[in-house]
């Protein structure tokens, strides 16, 4: 009971505080805006990044082509092979003999269809395959190469050019952007550090006398680290306010994917909600952590 | 019984002065005592261990069972909820009622509204002030101030009151009233008083223990002392 009363007290005083220097807060309270947009633009982008690059990463197929000298002991062999290697999903690996090949590219194209017509099984110049899906596709080279290395395996293919650029593409990109990150948070720390700074010099009377009358340190701290948090609150509800309006008005503008339909954005319920609250909650923290550095720096008790 | 109890208590301050040379000293509950000396004689260093807002470099310090010497910075306020501290420039909030300011002391501890009410006009009724709740500071006279300041110091009803100079700033009369207020607690309440003053008109007027201190040394405790002019 005392300890609502007290904290009902920190947050009322906190709260005057904000709007006693108005000028002040709103630089902390802009800055944690702008930080936050910048937060939250990256948390969508990435969240959408990987999961299409799970999408594209389940489709990714490795082809290992058999040499046709191949007996049938041989092909079993290169399937045991393969089942022991472990980036390699044990239920995705299919076999597929010449004639299979054949048949499939024959009902694919009616050129094909012309062409392999009068091939019979000794003309055959096409080679048994494996399809294989994998695990992990950042590994997919140095799985493609222990494949290699099997015997009578010919040759091994997969999109490697593309998928390898593409994720080493999108790695950089979160790099780039976590360290824009961090370096707007810091500085969003070091202006509300300032801003509760001022307001603890701005308070120092009031301070001493509640020290002097016999208030615990936890009652004199607590405002100000409320305060703080406080700023960090107000800072996020612009971003909140553009997250919940502008992901959904993009994502009908876009029809719900990016360049082709294979590339699909998240749909905006329930994800614009989980990203508000990511927001507010690292705006709150932020805000947090700026006003307790701030009270054990500059409200030494 | 000893509520203040200090023995062989030495201070040097960061830059070497000494303020207080080995003091020993019992003040005895419910007693009005004051502390006179000349300028720079350690008063004021004397009040200041005692609220524990300084350290003693050597010696021990008791005061209403706590062992001030040791007490840990987080652990300073259990000792001010046990005093009332009184200074000369009266230390109120410029922007704050005459109500708020004696109130403030109550809510930062946590009192209740009800509670808050009941002891602080209560506290103003004693010093006088109850016609004056809603007035700021800087529309009283100083000692009205004053008198408000001993309200906010008393409100939690303090084992022991501690004033520093309190009627440094006023007129005579007014440093009458004052006195006449600080004996009107002790005796009611049994509130343990300490006064440092310059006051000798009062101090020879009020026949209490009078402490005397000379450069840092205790040189005289006598129990219905007076302002004697060779030791300050
Ligand atoms: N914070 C401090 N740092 C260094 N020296 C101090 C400090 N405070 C007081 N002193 C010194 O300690 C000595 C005693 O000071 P103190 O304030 O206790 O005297 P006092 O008896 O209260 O004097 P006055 O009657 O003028 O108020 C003085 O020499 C003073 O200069
Ligand atoms: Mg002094």
């Amino acid at each position: 009971m005392k300890m609502l009363r007290m904290l009902g007290r920190s947050i009322r005083d906190a709260f005057k505080s904000v709007f006693r220097n108005f000028s002040l807060s709103l630089a902390s309270i802009s800055c944690i805006t702008i930080t936050l947009i910048i937060v939250a633009i990256s948390i969508m982008a990435s969240y959408n990044v990987s999961n299409f690059t799970e999408e594209i990463e389940k489709d990714l197929t490795i082809v290992a082509f058999v040499e046709n000298s191949a007996t049938k002991e041989e092909i079993e062999n290169i399937k045991n092979e393969l089942k022991n290697i472990s980036n390699i999903n044990q239920k995705e690996i299919k076999y597929e003999s010449k004639s299979q090949v054949k048949q499939e590219m024959q009902t694919q194209s009616e050129i094909f269809n012309t062409v392999m017509e009068g091939w019979d099984e000794e003309d055959n110049p096409l080679k048994d395959t494996f399809q294989i899906k994998v695990k992990n596709a950042e590994e997919i080279s140095k799985t493609a190469k222990q494949i290699e290395k099997i015997e009578k395996i010919a040759i091994v293919r997969y999109g490697e050019g593309m998928v390898d650029k593409l994720i080493t593409a999108f790695d950089s990109i979160k790099k780039v952007t976590y360290g824009t990150v961090i370096a707007l948070i810091l500085v969003t720390i070091f202006l509300i550090i300032n801003t509760i700074k001022l307001t603890i010099y701005s308070r120092k009377r009031e301070i001493s006398i509640m020290r002097l009358v016999g208030a615990s340190n936890f009652t004199i701290k607590t405002p100000f680290i409320i305060e703080g948090m406080f700023l960090g609150l107000l800072g996020s509800l612009i971003p909140i306010g553009m997250i919940i309006f502008g992901y959904p008005a993009l994502y009908d503008r876009m029809n719900g994917y990016v360049f082709t339909p294979l590339v699909n954005l998240i749909s905006p319920t329930p994800f614009v909600y989980t990203v508000s609250l990511m927001i507010m909650i690292i705006g709150i923290i932020v805000g947090m952590i700026g006003s307790s550095s701030a009270v054990r720096k500059y409200l030494k008790v | 019984m000893d509520i203040i109890r200090l023995k062989n208590v030495k201070k040097q301050y960061k830059n070497g002065t000494t303020a207080i040379y080995d003091l020993s000293l019992n003040i005895e509950k419910g007693s009005f005592v004051f502390i006179i000396g000349g300028s720079g004689s350690g008063k004021s260093t004397l009040m200041k261990m005692l609220y524990r807002e300084e350290k003693p470099t050597k010696g021990q310090i008791i005061v209403g069972g706590l062992n001030v010497a040791k007490l840990r910075n987080s652990k300073v306020y259990k000792l001010r909820r046990k005093l009332g501290i009184v200074f000369q420039d009266y230390r109120l909030l410029p922007k704050q009622t005459v109500y708020e300011n004696v109130a403030f002391a109550m809510e930062v501890i946590g009192a209740t509204k009800q509670e808050t009410r009941v002891k602080v006009l209560k506290a103003l009724e004693i010093v006088g002030l109850k016609n004056k709740v809603h007035s700021y500071p800087d529309q009283l006279s100083g000692g009205e101030q004053q008198r408000v300041a001993i309200a906010r110091a008393i409100v939690n009803n303090p084992k022991m009151l501690l004033c520093d100079e309190p009627t440094g700033n006023l007129d005579p009369e007014m440093s009458i009233e004052i006195m006449k207020i600080i004996e009107k607690i002790n005796k009611d309440w049994g509130t343990t008083v300490l006064v440092v003053t310059h006051d000798k008109e009062i101090v020879n007027k009020m026949k209490k223990q009078v402490i005397t201190l000379k450069e840092g040394r205790l040189v005289n405790n006598k129990a219905k002392g007076t302002y004697d002019n060779e030791n300050a």
